[in-house]
């Protein structure tokens, strides 16, 4: 077994009595005490995430912006400095690469950040294509990242840093960023997540980490912001239906078929994958993402059959109890027929047949 | 080092229950040290009252918020009574895995069946050995 990378964060977890697991090559953190106490706090307080094994792709030079525009499926010329948009990374069959936010630093500089699984993929696929090799850096090792995420985040956030000439961080736009000297480190904060909570991802110089992490626990504590792990992430980002890379999407899946057309500039293209996403669409799709509850005692979990009377049609993508709805709920694949909100469905369970029925995302 | 709760009038399965003999039959749970392995324990499956399962047999599915496990029989015999307040409140696993969290009872083939169970100090022994890996 090859070693498992560390976060900077490493030491504060298990200091912390986290549980430790492997996730994308890394010792992550599953949870602290409780995923349901974690997700809780997220949706009703706030939690601190350690998401330090993301990647983060660098861009620079006066071809930065052209080089993205031609990578991702969302329009990046349109994108003001200080704004994050979020995009799919598409190979020349319409699938997936990754899925990505893109920040836009300064006229010609930008940044991709990007799953921690698919670091070493994006990078080779962005330095195949990208006509100026020069300019793109992977940065991934040197930056940390936290989010901080849930309703009173702004104000705990707020108490903490220090936003120059910024923008005070709690009027912070949705997807939008500045630097701001966060426990005397200059941090670049963006009002983002992947939670469907209010909240901030806060990028650390890698060195100064710890003491982000540190700083915010402390602050928060009267706000009741408690540590979350990947658990609670997961439970948290389904509600949200929000897609993660390996499960609703993969190198095969087209972004139209896991509902994320909103992100594709369809019309314009000039994008890595546009034709074939739009031939597969002419064909018409054989697959559509769909959200569902279980009507029937059981949970859903990725890789259960989606059966249509007596014939297995689908596939579960991710499935959990929901802590907010106290149901159990997933994402999978149907035939398009069988996609409509309403329509009743069984998930098949251990060989037997489970009630659902399929719902309108987001959850909650 | 987590602590874990092992009553010492209990016997201990490799496969982390518990059995307590109560009358002529055989009381069965998860032990503390699998609970707290598990996490939020939100789904438990259990058998048929009469179904009969030979001792290493699946006789049900726990499920915590990540992970799906599979319930092993410790002993050999039918099952006289399941703990259905579970489909309810299955956190009753977390909060009180010897009491209101036990799983099911099994009249067992051979009454004498437990003694072949590690009793307390054997089970944290075994704890112990799988925790350095």
């Amino acid at each position: 077994m090859t070693e498992l990378a560390r976060t900077p964060l490493f030491e504060a977890h298990v200091e912390l009595g986290a549980r430790m697991v492997e996730f994308a090559g890394f010792s992550m953190p599953v949870q602290y005490t409780s995923i349901k106490q974690e997700h809780a706090a997220v949706r009703e307080r706030a939690g601190l995430f350690d998401v330090s094994h993301m990647g983060q792709i660098h861009f620079r030079g006066p071809r930065a912006v052209t080089t993205v525009e031609r990578l991702v499926s969302c329009r990046v010329d349109s994108l003001a400095v200080g704004r994050v948009r979020y995009g799919l990374l598409c190979n020349d069959g319409g699938g997936c690469v990754d899925d990505v936010t893109v920040y836009r630093e300064a006229d010609d500089a930008l940044f991709l950040c990007v799953n921690a699984a698919n670091i070493a993929k994006d990078v080779e696929w962005i330095r195949r294509h990208a006509p100026d090799r020069a300019g793109v850096e992977d940065r991934s090792t040197a930056t940390g990242l936290l989010a901080l995420q849930g309703p009173a985040c702004a104000a705990l956030l707020q108490a903490l840093a220090k936003e120059g000439n910024a923008t005070p961080v709690g009027e912070l736009g949705r997807f939008r960023f500045a630097r701001y000297e966060v426990a005397a480190s200059d941090c670049l904060v963006s009002r983002t997540g992947y939670t469907g909570a209010d909240g901030f991802e806060i990028y650390t110089p890698a060195g100064a980490t710890r003491t982000v992490w540190d700083a915010l626990l402390a602050v928060g504590e009267p706000h009741g912001l408690t540590p979350a792990g990947l658990g609670a992430r997961d439970t948290l980002r389904l509600e949200a239906a929000l897609p993660l890379y390996g499960h609703e999407l993969d190198d095969t899946t087209s972004p139209l078929e896991a509902g994320l057309g909103r992100f594709v500039k369809r019309k314009r293209g000039g994008f890595i994958g546009h034709e074939a996403i739009e031939a597969r669409d002419r064909k018409g799709a054989t697959r559509q993402l769909i959200g569902f509850e279980m009507e029937g005692r059981g949970i859903a979990r990725a890789g259960y059959g989606i059966a249509d009377r007596d014939q297995e049609v689908g596939v579960v993508t991710s499935g959990a109890p929901s802590p907010t709805l106290g149901k159990s709920i997933g994402l999978g694949y149907v035939p398009p027929r069988l996609a409509e909100p309403g329509r009743a469905i069984d998930i098949v369970i251990r060989d037997k047949r489970v009630a659902a029925r399929v719902v309108e995302t987001p959850f909650v | 080092m987590a602590d874990y709760n092992l009553p010492e009038e209990n016997r201990y399965s490799k496969d982390d229950e518990w059995i307590r003999l109560e009358d002529d039959r055989f009381v069965v749970g998860v032990t503390d040290y699998a609970q707290q392995q598990l996490g939020d324990v939100v789904f438990v499956e259990l058998p048929d009252v009469g179904s009969r399962y030979e001792v290493g047999q699946a006789y049900g599915v726990i499920e915590s918020v990540k992970a799906v496990s599979d319930l092993y029989s410790p002993i050999s015999g039918e099952i006289v009574e399941v703990n259905g307040d579970l489909e309810e409140a299955p956190e009753s696993v977390n909060e009180d895995c010897y009491g209101v969290g036990w799983l099911i009872k099994i009249s067992p083939d051979d009454p004498s069946a437990g003694k072949a169970l590690m009793d307390a100090s054997a089970y944290l022994a075994y704890i112990d050995e799988r925790s350095d890996d």
